[in-house]
């Protein structure tokens, strides 16, 4: 079978490697020291030597800061979907394993948690715990568990209609053999997709977090909060709103380009079945 | 005659719907039984139920008795443990029966991890073992393809070598080449004939191909409506049938030496009823050239036969 790689593919990993990228650089070396205040040279406009991308109302230096906050953006990503994962796969294989009231019962479960916004049970937590980071990626990995749950459960009730798993049975596998050796390899596709996707969610509820302070506090960068402290200098330096905008919104972007590049380039029945798809 | 498995009154339902009835056989040692019948016989569920592999809505009753146990009374986790290590099953459908994303090697050493406890290298080597004995050409290369690599045959020889690597006491084999080339057919045959005489197990063979049990076997259970209608040799159940269906069966099947132009393929009369709609009594009577008013009650097995009409 001859695969093309998709544009959308193309566009969305590109924008994905650049913004690991920037992450990765951002550990040993950005231009300034993104906390460094320097008064006198605050509202720098973009394009000031040595200010590539201007300096914010404390004379931090904007692109140093950009850099800083991938970095912040993407450790909230991964841990927001190995939370969801890891509590979401378990939960959705074990409910097409074992079927019956336990079935039921995590799937209403999932319904409840699917109808509350991840924003409001970050709400929630925020309030009950401190805001912090961590506060943040639970509440939105949590919100984010029942996505998972119902994919793997969905393609696993699938899956353990296939004669190869009753093969297995008959050579005397268990349940936990063949969710670990049979079930997750078949489902990894669909799920590298789901992951991309809840990637591009957590992403844009942690700026929202951010954005409404329930998230990141200072002084670690941040672009939601990047965003919602500029908010007041629009008209004096419109530059400060426009960086962590576009990087948030090219982010997102990739990181969904990328999943419909992954759903096409692995799973072409589906995109048949759920044209669609939105 | 020392006997590996004895089924006992073994009862398969759907729902409320009986689709075997009572039935009970025993199984010999190192013997190879055929167990044939048309579809909807329930050959397959007579397989699944002693393999304790059932659906979801069906149930078994009765007595499936190995090494003085009824398997039908196990918890899962006991059955897992014979599974595969003293009771081995082989499916029709080669093509669908290993898990496409996997290596051929890694698939055929489950079976030796989950029962012998074999990892890494030694698993390798048991597998490759394993693979050897069934004849797979090649079999280290083989170990590093994916399923779709292989051919038809070539896959159930992948199959076989899966079911057998722990030795089985029984081997059941439910049409194993009815999805395979003719000349195919006749190899995987050879080969599970040659497995179980050197592994000393027993087989079940079901099939609805009366020639591949000629070949294969040394007793037949014939199978019809869930009722075990006649039993005994394959040599004297062919060459002197004494059921009614038995008989036409055997009618059915086209010899080669008459002249082909003006000769009509014998059917039997009517069609296989559906699950639940047989007559009551003997199931076949309502097909059954020999039927009379007797035949409204079944018939018990006696001497081999469940008919009270015999042929002589």
């Amino acid at each position: 079978m001859k695969r093309r790689v998709s544009p959308t593919l193309l566009i969305g990993g590109a924008l994905v490697i650049i913004v690991v990228a920037t992450a990765l650089i951002s550990v040993v070396w950005t231009p300034s020291d993104p906390a460094h205040v320097e008064v006198p040279s605050r509202f720098k406009p973009p394009g000031t030597a040595g200010y590539l991308l201007g300096t914010d109302q404390l004379g931090r230096d904007e692109f140093s800061r950009i850099m800083a906050g991938a970095r912040n953006t993407l450790l909230v990503g991964i841990v927001t979907v190995v939370i969801a994962m890891g509590v979401g796969v378990p939960l959705g294989g074990v409910a097409a394993l074992r079927r019956g009231v336990l079935e039921d019962v995590t799937m209403r479960i999932s319904d409840v948690l699917l109808a509350f916004p991840a924003v409001l049970l970050a709400l929630m937590f925020a309030a009950v715990f401190n805001p912090s980071t961590i506060t943040a990626m639970s509440a939105i990995g949590i919100a984010l568990v029942p996505v998972f749950a119902r994919v793997v459960r969905g393609a696993g009730l699938q899956i353990l209609q296939q004669d190869y798993v009753t093969v297995t049975h008959t050579y005397g596998a268990s349940g936990v053999w063949i969710f670990i050796r049979h079930l997750l390899p078949n489902v990894s596709p669909v799920l590298i997709v789901q992951a991309t996707v809840a990637f591009a969610i957590a992403i844009l509820a942690e700026a929202a977090l951010s954005y409404l302070g329930l998230g990141t506090p200072p002084p670690t960068p941040s672009w939601g909060r990047m965003l919602s402290e500029s908010q007041t200098l629009l008209d004096q330096a419109p530059w400060l709103a426009f960086w962590p905008g576009a990087s948030i919104a090219l982010a997102v972007l990739g990181f969904n380009l990328l999943g419909d590049g992954l759903r096409e380039l692995l799973d072409p029945k589906l995109i048949e079945r759920l044209p669609a798809q939105g | 005659m020392e006997s590996v498995l004895r089924v006992e009154n073994l009862t398969v339902s759907v729902g409320r719907v009986e689709v075997v009835h009572h039935i009970g056989f025993t199984l010999g040692a190192r013997q190879r039984t055929g167990l044939i019948g048309e579809s909807g016989s329930g050959k397959t569920l007579t397989a699944l139920a002693i393999m304790g592999l059932l659906n979801e809505g069906l149930s078994a009753t009765g007595q499936v008795i190995y090494r003085g146990t009824n398997l039908l009374e196990l918890t899962d986790g006991e059955m897992c443990g014979l599974r595969g290590d003293r009771l081995a099953m082989i499916f029709q459908e080669p093509m669908t029966a290993l898990n496409p994303v996997m290596k051929i090697g890694d698939q055929v050493a489950e079976p030796l991890t989950l029962h012998r406890g074999l990892r890494g290298k030694a698993a390798h080597a048991a597998a490759l073992d394993a693979l050897a004995r069934v004849h797979l050409p090649d079999p280290l290369e083989k170990m590093r393809q994916y399923p779709h690599q292989l051919s038809g045959g070539q896959r159930q020889r992948a199959m076989i070598a899966m079911a057998t690597a722990c030795s089985p006491e029984l081997l059941i084999a439910d049409e194993p080449t009815t999805a395979l080339d003719v000349t195919v057919q006749a190899q995987i045959l050879d080969l599970l004939v040659e497995l179980v005489e050197q592994e000393g197990s027993s087989l079940l063979l079901i099939t609805h191909d009366l020639p591949v049990v000629a070949t294969v076997c040394e007793r037949v259970l014939v199978l019809y409506g869930g009722h075990i209608v006649e039993e005994g040799d394959v040599d004297e159940v062919f060459s002197r049938p004494r059921h009614p269906y038995t008989r036409a069966l055997l009618d059915a099947i086209p010899p080669l030496d008459e002249e082909l132009p003006d000769r009509k393929l014998k059917a039997i009369a009517g069609s296989v009823p559906g699950l639940g709609e047989f007559p009551p009594g003997c199931p076949f009577r309502n097909r059954c050239p020999r039927a009379d008013d007797v035949c409204v009650v079944m018939p018990p097995l006696a001497d081999g036969v469940a008919c009270w009409h015999p042929l002589a």
